[in-house]
Formats: C-alpha cells, sequence, structure tokens
C-alpha cells in the first residue's frame, strides 16, 4: 500500500537528486574569459608598440603574433626554421617528468604522514609541526646543500619539487583523515571493527574529497617547483627553467615570452586534469569544486 | 575510553539488568546515580528525561561505548542493535552498502550480506531505492536506512537514541508506526531515548521517567495498551492520561 507519506519522500528524494545534479553541472560562461583574454591581448599590442616604437626595446615586450610565431613556426635571424621549437617541447617533456616525479613522491609521503598523524593524537602532535617547518623553511637557503648532497641534476629538482608541493598533501590528507564524526567512529567500533578497517571503510573514503583538494593543489606546486628546481641546478637535462634562463640572458623577446606561456598553460592543464581527477572520484557523492 | 563487554546475565528472559549503575565522568560530573533497570524479551522500554540528564549514557552503557563506573551492568543480549541521533550513513555509500556495512564489518560473504541487506530495506518499506546515495534521500528515508543497517544484525536488543528527534512530526508518527510494526513482527526487545512523552507511550510497555543531573529514575508507568496498537489509540483519553502523568512527573523530577 503507497501511502501519502511514501508518495511525499519519494518526491522529496527526487527533488534532492535533481538539485544535487544541477549545482555539479557547470553553467555555459566560456566568452566572460574569452573577452578578457581579448581585453589583455589588445593592452599587450599597445605595450608591445610603446617599447618597439618609444622606447626601442623590443625584446622586452615582443607583439603578441610574434610569440605565437615563435611557439608554432619559430624562425631564425635570417628567416630560417630554428632549433627553438625543438628546445621548447623537449624542455617541456622534461619539466613535466620532474613535476610529475616529484608530484608521485609528495602524494606517497604526504598521505602516509597524515596516516600515521591520523592514528594517534601524540603523533599528530609530535609530527605535524615539522609539515609546518617544512612550509616555512625559504628552499633557497637549502639549495647549495641540496646541490652539494645529491648533484646539480635531475634528482636534486626532483627533491625541491617534493619540498614545494608536500605540504597541502599533508595538511589536505590529515583534515579529510579526521572529518569522519564521532557517531561513525562508534559505529564502527561497535561492530569491534579493526583500527585497519576503519582507516579503509571509513577514513579514507572520508578524506578522499580532502586529498583531491591537496592533490590539486599540490600539482600546480609542482610545476612551480620544477621549473624553480631547474634555474638552481643547470646540469644534467634542462627543463623550462633553464629555457627561461637562457632566452632571456639573450634578449630572445619572443622565445622567452613562449616559454613562459608554455610553462603557464602546462600549470593550468595540470590543475584541470587533477581537479576532473577529484570530480570523477569523489564528484558522485561530494560536491566537488 | 573502554570497549569491554558488559558483564553477562544469567536470566534467559532478561535481555538488559542495570543494578545500581553509576557513571562519574573523569571531569567529576555524575551523569548516572543508582539506576536500576531491567529490559525484558517482548519489552519495550522507553526513558524520558530532560536534557544532559543521561539518557544517552544509559544507551552507551548497555551498547559498550562507555563503561559504568559503579554498579553492575549486565546484557545478555549477543546481537545488539544500536540507532544514532543522527542516520549516520556513509555518504559515498549507496541504501544498499550502508545497510550492508554491519554485516560487512562483521565479515558476513558477499552474497549472505546481500540478501539480508535486500530484506531490511523491504522491512523498512525502501525497496527500489536500493541504489541511491544518502544525498538523494529525505532525513525520513535516511533514517530508515539507518534502521534498516541495524534490522541486518538480526538484533535480539534494540538501542535507540533519540532517533526521530531531528525529523518533522509527521514523519515522525510515521516512523512510529513503523517501529512498531518491526517491534511486532521481529521480536526483539526495545530500549528508546526520547525527549517527547506521547512518543515515548505511543511506543513503550513501559515508560522510565529520570530527573535532571545527575540522572537516576523517578518514575516508572507500565502502559497497558495492547500490541499492535492502533494509531488512533493516540487519541483516546487513557492515552492522553498516562501522557499527563508521565510529563507530571517529569516536571516534579525536574524541580
Amino acid at each position: 500500500m503507497v501511502t501519502l507519506q511514501e508518495v511525499a519522500e519519494a518526491r522529496t528524494a527526487r527533488t534532492a537528486a535533481r538539485r544535487s545534479s544541477t549545482r555539479t553541472r557547470r553553467s555555459v560562461t566560456w566568452w566572460q574569459p574569452v573577452v578578457v583574454l581579448a581585453v589583455l591581448v589588445a593592452v599587450w599590442y599597445a605595450a608591445a608598440y610603446y617599447y618597439d616604437h618609444v622606447r626601442s626595446l623590443a625584446f622586452l615586450v615582443p607583439y603578441p603574433h610574434l610569440v605565437l610565431k615563435a611557439i608554432v613556426a619559430p624562425t631564425g635571424m635570417n628567416g630560417a626554421p630554428s632549433t627553438f621549437g625543438h628546445d621548447l617541447w623537449t624542455a617541456l617533456g622534461r619539466t613535466t617528468v620532474v613535476s610529475l616525479t616529484g608530484l608521485a613522491f609528495a602524494i606517497v609521503i604526504g598521505v602516509l604522514w597524515a596516516m600515521a598523524m591520523a592514528q594517534a593524537k601524540w603523533l599528530e602532535n609530535s609530527l605535524y609541526p615539522y609539515a609546518v617547518v617544512l612550509q616555512c623553511v625559504p628552499i633557497l637557503a637549502l639549495v647549495p646543500l641540496i646541490g652539494a648532497l645529491f648533484g646539480y641534476e635531475f634528482t636534486s629538482r626532483v627533491i625541491v619539487t617534493v619540498m614545494i608541493a608536500l605540504f597541502p598533501m599533508v595538511s589536505n590528507t590529515l583534515f579529510g583523515l579526521q572529518s569522519a564524526d564521532r557517531a561513525q567512529h562508534e559505529l564502527f567500533r561497535l561492530q569491534r571493527s579493526s583500527r585497519l578497517a576503519r582507516l579503509v571503510k571509513l577514513q579514507v573514503p572520508a578524506a578522499l574529497p580532502s586529498i583531491f583538494v591537496g592533490l590539486r593543489t599540490s600539482a600546480g606546486l609542482s610545476v612551480i617547483g620544477a621549473i624553480v628546481g631547474d634555474q638552481f641546478f643547470q646540469r644534467g637535462n634542462p627543463g623550462l627553467g633553464v629555457l627561461i634562463q637562457v632566452t632571456a640572458s639573450r634578449l630572445m623577446g619572443p622565445e622567452l615570452y613562449a616559454t613562459i606561456i608554455i610553462a603557464s598553460l602546462y600549470g593550468v592543464v595540470v590543475f584541470l586534469v587533477f581537479g576532473l581527477l577529484g570530480r570523477l572520484a569523489v564528484g558522485r557523492w561530494h560536491d566537488f569544486g | 575510553m573502554t570497549t569491554t563487554a558488559p558483564a553477562p546475565v544469567t536470566a534467559t528472559d532478561t535481555l538488559l539488568d542495570f543494578r545500581n549503575v553509576e557513571m562519574t565522568f573523569p571531569n567529576g560530573t555524575v551523569a548516572l546515580q543508582g539506576v536500576d533497570l531491567t529490559v525484558d524479551r517482548g519489552q519495550f522500554v522507553s526513558v524520558v528525561g530532560p536534557s544532559g540528564c543521561g539518557k544517552s549514557t544509559l544507551l552507551r552503557i548497555a551498547s559498550g561505548l562507555e563503561t559504568a563506573s559503579d554498579g553492575t551492568a549486565g546484557v545478555a543480549a549477543d546481537r545488539i542493535g544500536y540507532v544514532f541521533q543522527d542516520a549516520t550513513l556513509l555518504p559515498w555509500r549507496s541504501v544498499q552498502g550502508n545497510v550492508e556495512l554491519l554485516a560487512e564489518l562483521g565479515h558476513v560473504p558477499k552474497a549472505e550480506r546481500a540478501a539480508k541487506a535486500k530484506h531490511a530495506i523491504d522491512l523498512v518499506g525502501l525497496n527500489g531505492f536500493e541504489a541511491n546515495l544518502p544525498k538523494q534521500l529525505s532525513g525520513g528515508m535516511r533514517m530508515r536506512v539507518s534502521l534498516a543497517r541495524s534490522l541486518t544484525l538480526d538484533p535480539e536488543l534494540f538501542l535507540f537514541d533519540e532517533p526521530f528527534g531531528a525529523l518533522d512530526e509527521i514523519t515522525r508518527e510515521r516512523l512510529n508506526d513503523e517501529l512498531l510494526r518491526l517491534f511486532v513482527e521481529q521480536q526483539f526487545a526495545g530500549l528508546f531515548i526520547t525527549h517527547s512523552v506521547s512518543e515515548a507511550v505511543y511506543l513503550s510497555t513501559e515508560v522510565i521517567v529520570m530527573s535532571g543531573r545527575p540522572g537516576s529514575i523517578v518514575g516508572r508507568f507500565d502502559v497497558p495498551f495492547p500490541m499492535p496498537r492502533d494509531p488512533d489509540i493516540r487519541f483516546t483519553p487513557e492515552f492522553a492520561e498516562l501522557v499527563g502523568e508521565v510529563s507530571h512527573a517529569l516536571r516534579e523530577g525536574h524541580r
């Protein structure tokens, strides 16, 4: 027998389902950022004109179309194709490898660190200050030491990346692991379930939204880390950071801007990809921003 | 905080036997004092009392979440259901997944726990909602899921910690009827904590009244109405009279 109350409850459920699906759907606002981009490019052209004709320092602010050309079809002084295109994509590849390697280490270390802290208050009290210290240490101050200890190549770049990207993983994972409420813990305790079962079936799933927020932040930071690491350690296979310094020192305006833009785009792509991963992983039950 | 199992009692028909139970928290607060309470098979006992009188502590001791600081807290039931104030569902699990949780933690094989969950979902009238997530359900439906989750344990003794306090009046009355039906069909004994005198009288075979801090029992009322209960009993003079007596005892104890 279907009573009015059941009908009402079913309707509430349907409304709730509909509401949550519209909330996760993105409204189409693609043209607003495009307008901003157009304005920025116009300002850029004006600045380029000023530096070209008034100051006669064209390489400081090259025209946008020259920068675009440096990305898609770079040519040398004489008009013949230059090797810059090859250099740019190779550097991007190397930076990608360094940042993703660093990020992978940051994820593993960060999650394990946070899991250890979530096990007991005394562990949290003992270990959390060091996560904060890590966040406060000026990486620059450690660079000579890291270089001397681990060489001026890949290993040191990854270490710098890990140091820069680690903190958001630690703090967000810890916050997430502690987000399950007392009654939920008691539900597990009533079944005499093990600490491991509670971690796997309660704390980790509850932490996933925070972990993915941390992951997205750390992924962005890992790009910064890889480029910073590059500029400190110039040996081995140079990435985008080295290319930025080389093009800057040779006054190669369009190439410098091209490198900066590719580095920024890479950062944006990484941020978007990890945001998308988060939505795929927890978007079903959690409104992932 | 320990999870030591409360001491067993011998009488087969008494599932819960509290003698002179006292609870003093480490900060010195005396939550319970000299509480004698029994729940037998076939009984549904409600406890009413003002906020902070230790009603919930009583349940926490019965479930083993807390240990009494003095007296004997005997529990003879092997399978104990516990329903919290909130539905305490895991938001990433479907209705089916949430209802299966306790059996899963008890290492019940997959096929068996799926069948248990299906049965429990049918019992609370949620068939068709198995795949829904908690956020897609109303408050009343979430509480039904919570009930179904405990029903999978096939409890002998069911502990309720103000489960319907956050629901609106209509949903609450509806769930009260469901609970009475389950009590008659499933034959568990119940210990039910509530703020609402009429809910206590309507659901119970016995109503216990507790005073404010430190919590102690100041009144006991047998509820003579037969089971299964007619919802319209709530509008009879006898019902109103008993509600009046219990409310009076509650006011006396609060003074």
